[in-house]
């Protein structure tokens, strides 16, 4: 693993030692945290690619690569301290509002980097144990990036580590679109069934009927997300306090943070106070909960 | 926190708010209608309070027109960047009521307190509609005795301020599992709602046995219904029709611009999950009975600063 430095001199091994350095510390730090209920699942908003690179005047779309970067990253921090469930917000279907040229450089990083990985025969998804999926309307998306994906997840279909969703071409409300469009579609080929094997009978659509049918496990398993359970906290970088239309079914009781930090500067000191702070809040609801009984 | 009597400026009471304000740093509003005598103000003195507030609104009855041009907004907030519809999740009632050793009741009854001075900001500023958590589906496991508490401090509070609403042209609709509240409750409800129903001044939206996958469940479940009796294809759903069938359809303005969370947690605890998509997410430390009108400033100067994208 080759961290991005800054042009400048270090050499390789240096790297490798500043590396092992930073792993070392991290191991003591994340055994500290582990004493305490760590967080089963992570979801992250990675907002501030764009304004990164503007900032730093580089060229257009170097923010969302350094943004990459810094998903790997965190990738590799969320498994050493042993998260199973890691989700990042990676392309929203609002996105497609931005100009086409936007738009496509993020396709085409998206399917650049996927194809790295699928290249590389040692690639960070197989040495941690990371299994791939997608979430999000893949209809939306051109033919080579889902069959990209589709041959990602393949690939790392048997790591079982850790579970990295990747939210692309993704809305909440489309995701629970989706699902209500699949459960009624469900339910409609069930009273079908059943009116077809209990011949003659007249079926009265009357308001009750409904509801005896229909329940929220049943709209739950048509979620993109039904591969994961709810978040336990969702980090939104660049200082904006707002969802975006992410996970908002599965984020109910999720714990929220805001970092003022864009994404590609995340640090695995955000994720040490994220945890910190999830723990503070888990003690003091299982505190409620047990008040409450 | 309890108001200070120190005044840096002589108190303004203008058309729109008979009573005065009570901050040591007091803001400084746009326009002055006019000057009355102070009434010291305290969490305690609700009944000297409603008792100004009776006497001032009989003596200013043509003021309150809910005309643009009467707002008096305090000093930072534009009116144009105003959110239209702000949503509260009213937490911290027990705690406030435990820190002062009080029995949970009168943390609640704070906490009404509380709102009815949050509606009164929202229709002085021009605020269209105010959403309040109440009741969540879940708030039902808590202990028998302070939930039938809190149903009869819904039914009270809806007899007592039904007044107030009809003469303040306040719209009110409940929204939630309605079934699962007391009968009486439930018949008050569907009157106020009805009696109020074409006040247009300012509309308060009231959670009761609500939460937002039930939302979601129940305007599934009437969509569901419709497919089956052949009205509309499953294909046909989409957003625009799941928004149709959500209990906020009650509103013009069904999705919050702003959500705002009292007592320092950082959780939207399945309040409107739909609507919520790019609510702005306030999150406030102080505990429900002790948010007033500094700390929704703050909030609504907080949410004009924010740049909303949706995306783009």
């Amino acid at each position: 693993m080759t961290l991005h430095m800054e042009k400048g001199g270090i050499s390789r091994s240096a790297r490798r030692s500043l590396w092992k350095l930073s792993y070392l510390q991290r191991k003591c730090i994340f055994s500290v945290l582990s004493v305490g209920r760590l967080p089963i699942h992570i979801a992250f908003i990675m907002d501030g690619n764009r304004r990164y690179g503007e900032q730093r005047n580089l060229k257009e779309g170097a923010g969302h690569k350094a943004g990459y970067l810094a998903l790997m990253l965190m990738v590799i921090y969320c498994c050493e301290l042993g998260i199973k469930y890691i989700t990042a917000y990676a392309f929203s279907i609002d996105n497609f509002k931005r100009g086409p040229d936007k738009v496509q450089y993020i396709m085409d990083l998206m399917l650049e980097k996927i194809e790295l990985e699928l290249s590389k025969k040692d690639s960070l998804f197989s040495r941690y144990g990371v299994k791939v999926h997608f979430s999000g309307n893949m209809e939306l998306l051109s033919d080579p990036i889902k069959d990209a994906a589709k041959r990602l997840m393949v690939a790392t279909a048997n790591n079982s580590n850790t579970l990295l969703t990747v939210c692309f071409a993704y809305t909440s409300r489309n995701e629970i679109l989706h699902a209500i469009q699949e459960t009624c579609q469900e339910k409609l080929a069930q009273i079908q069934l059943q009116e077809s094997i209990s011949e003659g009978r007249i079926s009265m659509c009357n308001p009750g009927q409904g509801n005896d049918v229909l329940k929220l496990a049943d709209i739950e398993k048509h979620m993109y997300m039904a591969i994961a359970p709810d978040p336990d906290i969702i980090i939104r970088t660049s200082g904006e306090n707002r969802l975006s239309n992410f996970l908002l079914w599965q984020s109910a009781n999720s714990c929220l943070i805001s970092f003022s930090q864009l994404w590609p500067g995340i640090s695995c000191w955000h994720l040490v106070w994220a945890v910190l702070n999830f723990q503070r809040n888990h003690y003091y609801l299982e505190k409620k909960k047990k008040k409450q009984i | 926190m309890h108001f200070s009597l120190q005044f840096s400026l002589p108190p303004v009471i203008t058309a729109l708010s008979p009573r005065s304000k009570s901050f040591s740093h007091q803001p400084h509003h746009h326009r002055i209608k006019k000057l009355t005598s102070h009434v010291p103000k305290s969490p305690l003195c609700s009944t000297t309070e409603c008792a100004l507030i009776h006497q001032c609104k009989e003596e200013e009855e043509e003021a309150f027109d809910g005309r643009v041009e009467d707002q008096t907004l305090p000093l930072g907030l534009r009116p144009e960047a105003l959110p239209r519809h702000v949503a509260v999740i009213m937490d911290g009632n027990r705690r406030w009521a435990r820190l002062r050793d009080l029995p949970v009741g009168s943390g609640y009854e704070a906490g009404v307190r509380s709102l009815r001075k949050i509606v009164e900001l929202c229709c002085e500023w021009g605020i269209k509609v105010l959403s309040v958590f109440a009741f969540s589906s879940d708030n039902w496991f808590r202990p028998k005795v302070e939930v039938e508490f809190l149903m009869s401090l819904f039914e009270r509070g809806m007899q007592e301020d039904t007044g107030i609403f009809l003469r303040e042209n306040i719209r009110i609709s409940v929204i939630g599992d309605l079934a699962r509240l007391p009968e009486a409750l439930q018949e008050l409800i569907i009157n106020l709602e009805e009696a109020t129903k074409n006040n247009a001044r300012f509309q308060l939206i009231v959670a009761v046995s609500y939460s937002g996958h039930y939302d979601v469940v129940q305007a599934c479940q009437r969509l569901a219904l419709k497919a089956k009796c052949g009205l509309i294809e499953p294909s046909d759903i989409n957003e625009s029709l799941i928004e149709q069938e959500l209990v906020t359809k009650c509103t013009e303005f069904p999705y919050p611009d702003l959500l705002i969370r009292t007592s320092g947690e950082f959780r939207v605890s399945n309040f409107m999950l739909w609507q919520l998509a790019y609510a702005e997410l306030f999150f406030a430390q102080s505990l429900w009975p002790d948010f007033g009108e500094a700390e929704f400033l703050k909030a609504l100067l907080a949410f004009q600063k924010r740049q909303r994208r949706y995306g783009g």
